[in-house]
């Protein structure tokens, strides 16, 4: 039973402490964060026998689940996983009780409805990885929305309404698109021979690109964009500076390290292999977005003044190497792409955590408030630059694994078709390590403020929950960096499958699923 | 035996993380030290004895791979997959490079215990220390581009966090921010700008990648050596990972960055920015050397920078008051010789003068770093004078170290200097210009160095009543000492036939380049007359610049002063290196942030793009207004509105 439904129980399981939390006095606090943190980790590890039941050289999806939900509609809750799901989800399960744990001290007030909504937001984080009908990831990349959007409008900060209502509006805006275009691939599977609709993705993956190409080129802008705000790719990205400056420091983390990875999860997952052809002409245009985004990230990172709006900007520029991979259409770039996500996860992740920690004790986060803080926090200091190190892209840490093959990729990339992409995207090596080091340098370096006062309070050292929660994200940043190949093997397959699917296309080849499987059911791959 | 050539890598990186770990809470620097250094000389143990084994073996017996494990793979199966292992190889370029490093690091490490007495940074500098040891290693014994670059990149790291080791003080850069900047900016230029480098590294490999399939050193120069000159690709491999060396080695456009790295303690400056991290550029061209015999105008540009480097920063030299500014300057110059050799196709004399310029020039960043720990952090040479009386042991051994750097003959430096110089002429790469800005070079070396040497130990104190210079510790001391030896005897290594030697080191380097030597279609010259003329033509105008210096800085004190208001423009350029700083500063980094904050951000950002965003929004929100008015909630409009309607749809049916 159990492990049958196994990925249901790793999406749900959250909900059992949001039922628990209802019963739970509201001011017992410190009842309540635990109640959440350990809720977090059981789903952590339920993921974790997900990983190690997952076979990597089996083809296809895993672990699925099918039951009919609109039958005449033959719409389903159907889920199941692949390589690149599985990281993913292994990621958010991963970063979410680490958030927790990470700002055990930091929400003074309505503590429990604050932890029902992080466990709300984790159900629709891994329900949309782990969706294999598009019906049920609309539903959860909805349903993901709501908390965030209390998440940020009830304990950001000082602009929380305009940045939480910025960040619901751009994101709906998109969604709505891709809602109008689920139907109408939908609607388009009924018009076949012997066809009807559905949404059923697998399914859809035989008819839809045989779609005509101005159909095609129609419903792939409409997934696309959305998916571009949400990455954010330029110029879609202005809601995240605002959103992830105001946003208390969990929500940071896991705005960062996995709703922005739905944006580019959904371009592997959706984009390309449903319109490829569409995907083919757009080629140009989203490289050269991806590679403004490296550019114009990381150069507008650099002249902040806060810390927090440095590492939102920086977030930008990383997920433009992630496009650009994905984009690339190689195994190098998608391969890239994929750990180039758990990658921005773990650093961006952890990243928000030190500004929060630091925002925690002195609160504010003017970079020219600070200075001299490896004094005063050494254990922070160290961590703060390893982790600055990694964002950099230094060798035998993660971040290089992700952007060398990311670049490298869209340097052969036969659909990109020239060195310019990759040329100027890795500038964007350069301007990391400006940004990154002249911030740290100015926080960290430099004689120590008079009488230690930082924002007119001394600042202690981590404490125990907050070295335990950075400590491992750490440990996954050198492992990255050093044996890749734990994570790499499992999303490897998926890559080379789709990279193959996109090449006999290019080649003229016709996808070989001619009809729809005349039963309905979880059937094809 | 050689499968034992991990380990090399493995001490310093097992000494690293102890210290990195627990260094704080060991209380007792000697047992730091002990460790910092013994690290380092298990490593430089090993490496003799797997040299040793190789001295007993047939040249093509020497080489040897050692895999540890699959680091990077895109995907598995297919055999074009782009996959790099941690992989080491050893073979006679990597072990003498090995040897530099480990040998002359220990020794460092070994001055470090005396010079960072009482520093409370103790553990982290010897952490800091021992990893870039490691990052070292890896970056001469990898067997692949990418495993060499991660070396690349980590040597750069620890550079990084050695300049700004004492992160809280002020450091005058005699350039941009004055009296302001801290350690920290240097030590952020040093990371940036070799960064630049780092960026036509990348590219390079790339290009190796789709060229050669393969980033393994074996595969690709295999590959390259079946393929003919004259194919574009290689030029641009070779001018990108030139560009790489640039950075690293100091080299024209990019050498902004080593004078400023003097911020770091002194021992920082003789380990990496001297004796070890700034030659990986010539080891890396000269590990790639058949690449570069594919492209051989990469070489003629590289034979041409490096030359101006060694005559513009000689120059730079010849004013500096900082003691430590004049022997960065000399690094800058002598690398630019390195790479001067490198371009003329010489590849084993470029690496000979690695070898020897390792040892003297650490010796005489050793020897300051004594200086200023006598001075009490004094480091302004006219603040000096007379020292020899204090510090006589420093003062031999430095005055040693200057006559090897000059070239006066039989130290270390004449005989790889005087290589360079003769291949520079005689080689088919070369040219009389190139050799004979070489010579000027080498007579502006001798100048500066006994300048140098006049004014800190020689002639009258200049110092106050309160300073009292003392000899340094002995544990500062015989180090200084080990490479005086070294670098009188370490030329010997490399004799030439024309002074019946057997140069020995270009023979045992012989297996590395030959594939480079047949395709640039090299032939050996017979010993001619002119190599002598030229040899004693460059002893002279050595020995001259030495005389010259001593004769206007201990004599004649009166001419260095005049000469400043006589060439006052000169003087101040060069006092001002060229304002090279400033013109990067006015013409790159200002804009760029300019642009950044004023355009992209506060204009495109916040101006274009949330205007559109928020002007959307307030036209809707302005159509809302005006659509709300229609509903009046009065029946007789709606009913008036209703039949119109209905008129107006019959009309449109009516006269379709």
């Amino acid at each position: 039973m159990i492990s049958q439904h196994i990925l249901t129980i790793t999406i749900f399981f959250p909900l059992v402490g949001v039922v628990a939390l209802f019963f739970v006095n509201s001011e017992k606090s410190q009842l309540i964060k635990l109640v959440g943190f350990l809720t977090t980790v059981a789903t952590f590890a339920f993921s974790l026998f997900l990983y190690f039941r997952f076979d990597a050289a089996a083809p296809g999806f895993q672990f699925r689940e099918y039951a009919v939900w609109i039958a005449g509609l033959n719409i389903s809750y159907f889920v199941g996983i692949d390589g690149i799901s599985l990281l993913l989800i292994v990621l958010t399960t991963f970063l979410t009780p680490l958030a927790l744990l990470g700002t055990w001290n930091s929400i003074h007030k309505r503590i429990r409805e604050y932890t029902m909504m992080i466990l709300l937001l984790e159900i629709g984080m891994v329900g949309v990885f782990a969706s294999l009908d598009l019906f049920l990831f609309y539903i959860f990349w909805e349903a993901m929305l709501i908390p965030m959007y209390f998440i940020i409008g009830i304990w950001g900060g000082k602009d929380r309404v305009y940045a939480a209502v910025k960040f619901f509006l751009f994101t709906l805006f998109g969604s709505l698109l891709m809602l109008v275009a689920i139907i109408a691939l939908g609607v388009y599977a009924s018009t076949l021979p012997g066809g009807y609709f559905t949404t059923n993705v697998l399914q859809l993956y035989g008819v839809a690109p045989r779609m005509a190409l101005t159909l095609q080129t129609w419903m792939f802008l409409a997934f696309t964009l959305s998916f571009a705000i949400k990455v954010p790719l330029f110029p879609f990205h202005t809601w995240l500076p605002d959103a992830h400056v105001q946003a208390p420091t969990a929500g940071s983390v896991l705005l960062a390290g996995v709703l922005l990875k739905m944006g580019t999860y959904g371009l592997i997952r959706f984009s390309l292999p449903l319109f490829p052809h569409a995907a083919f002409t757009f080629v140009p245009l989203l490289g050269i977005l991806a590679v403004i985004g490296i550019i114009y990230g990381a150069l507008v990172a650099m002249v902040q003044t806060d810390l927090k709006k440095l590492v939102a900007y920086s977030s930008v520029s990383h997920l433009g190497f992630v496009v650009l991979g994905i984009f690339s259409m190689t195994e190098e770039g998608i391969q890239g792409a994929v750990i180039q996500m758990i990658n921005h996860g773990l650093s961006t992740g952890a990243l928000f955590l030190i500004v929060g920690m630091l925002y925690d004790r002195a609160h504010t986060r003017m970079i020219a408030d600070f200075g001299g803080v490896a004094k005063v926090m050494p254990v922070f200091s160290t961590i703060f630059m390893i982790v600055s190190l990694s964002s950099i892209g230094l060798p035998g840490l993660n971040g290089f694994v992700g952007e060398f093959l990311i670049l490298l990729g869209s340097f052969k990339s036969m659909f990109l078709g020239t060195y310019a992409y990759a040329t100027f995207a890795a500038s964007g090596v350069i301007l990391a390590a400006v940004y990154l080091l002249w911030a740290y340098q100015r926080v960290i370096f430099g004689p120590v403020r008079e009488g230690g006062l930082y924002g007119g309070h001394t600042l202690s050292d981590l404490n125990m929950k907050e070295v335990v929660s950075l400590s491992a994200i750490l440990v996954f940043i050198v492992w990255i960096g050093v044996y890749p190949q734990t994570f790499l093997s499992k999303s490897g397959p998926v890559a080379k499958q789709l990279v193959q699917g996109l090449e006999f296309v290019r080649s003229g080849g016709q996808i070989r699923t001619a009809e729809l499987p005349v039963t309905n059911g979880p059937s094809g791959h | 035996m050689f499968s034992y050539t991990p380990l090399i890598v493995l001490f310093p990186l097992l000494g690293f993380l102890f210290l990195g770990l627990f260094g704080s809470r060991v209380k007792n620097e000697k047992l730091l030290g002990i460790i910092g250094s013994g690290s380092v000389g298990l490593s430089f143990l090993l490496a003799a004895s797997l040299f040793a084994t190789m001295l007993g073996l047939h040249p093509e017996e020497r080489k040897h791979v050692v895999e540890l494990f699959m680091w990077i793979s895109a995907f598995t199966g297919s055999s074009s997959s782009f996959s790099v292992p941690v992989a080491y190889q050893i073979d006679q370029l990597s072990v003498l490079m090995t040897l530099i490093v480990t040998g002359v690091g220990f020794l460092i490490h070994v001055y470090s215990i005396g010079y960072m007495h009482g520093d409370p940074g103790y553990w982290r500098f010897f952490a800091y220390l021992n990893l870039f040891i490691f990052a070292m290693l890896n970056l001469v014994l990898a067997d692949n581009f990418l495993l060499m670059f991660l070396g690349w990149e980590g040597v750069g790291l620890c550079s990084y966090l050695l300049i700004g080791f004492w992160h809280d003080r002020k450091f005058e850069t005699g350039g941009y921010k004055p009296g302001t900047a801290m350690t920290g900016d240097a030590a952020k230029k040093a990371f940036v700008v070799n960064r630049i480098g780092d960026f036509g590294f990348l590219l390079a490999m790339f290009l190796i990648f789709v060229h050669f399939g393969s980033l393994n050193f074996d595969s690709v120069f295999a590959r390259a050596a079946a393929l003919s000159e004259g194919n574009n690709a290689m030029l641009w491999i070779g001018l990108l990972l030139f560009l790489g060396a640039t950075g690293k080695s100091a080299q024209i456009p990019l050498f902004v960055w080593l004078p400023d790295a003097m911020a770091g303690p002194t021992p920082v400056s003789a380990l990496i920015h001297a004796a070890t991290m700034v030659t990986a550029g010539v080891y890396m061209v000269a590990r790639c050397s058949v690449l570069y015999a594919l492209a051989p105008e990469a070489l003629q540009v590289m034979a041409v920078v490096g030359a101006l480097t060694a005559l513009m920063a000689a120059t730079i030299g010849l004013v500096q008051n900082d003691i430590k500014k004049v022997l960065a300057y000399s690094t800058v110059s002598q690398l630019g010789y390195m790479f001067l050799a490198m371009g003329v196709a010489a590849f084993s004399a470029g690496i000979f003068h690695v070898l020897t310029h390792a040892f003297f020039k650490a010796l005489l960043f050793l020897g300051s770093g004594a200086v200023i720990h006598a001075m009490h952090g004094e480091q302004d040479i006219q603040k000096m004078g007379s020292l020899k009386h204090h510090m006589p042991t420093t003062y031999k051994t430095f005055l040693i170290g200057a006559i090897a750097i000059a070239g006066i003959p039989p130290f270390a430096g004449f005989f790889s200097k005087d290589e360079i110089l003769w291949k520079a002429f005689s080689s088919e790469h070369g040219s009389v210009v190139l050799w004979a800005i070489g010579v000027i070079g080498a007579a502006l070396t001798a100048f500066y160095m006994f300048r140098l040497v006049s004014l800190t130990f020689e002639g009258e104190k200049r110092y106050g009543a309160d300073v009292h210079p003392h000899e340094a510790p002995k544990t500062m001391t015989i180090p200084l000492i080990v490479l005086a030896f070294l670098s009188i005897v370490g030329g010997f290594l490399g004799v030439p036939e024309s002074l019946f030697g057997g140069n020995a080191l270009e023979r045992w380097l012989e297996p590395i380049f030959a594939p480079a030597y047949d395709k640039l279609r090299m032939s050996s010259h017979p010993v001619e007359i002119t190599e002598y003329l030229l040899m004693v033509l460059s002893v002279g105008v050595a020995a001259a610049g030495i005389y010259a210096a001593r004769a206007i800085y201990l004599r004649r004190t009166d001419i260095a002063e005049r000469w400043k208001t006589k060439f006052a423009t000169a003087y101040k350029v060069l006092l001002n290196k060229y304002y090279v700083d400033e013109v990067y500063d006015a013409a790159i980094v200002t804009p760029t942030v300019k642009v950044s904050e004023g355009f992209l951000w506060k204009g495109i950002d916040v101006v274009v793009i949330d205007g559109i965003v928020d002007g959307s929004a307030r036209l809707i929100a302005t159509v809302a207004q005006g659509i709300r008015r229609v509903q009046t909630g009065i029946a007789q409009q709606y009913a008036t509105v209703f039949v119109g309607g209905i008129f107006l749809i019959l009309m449109w049916l009516i006269l379709k």
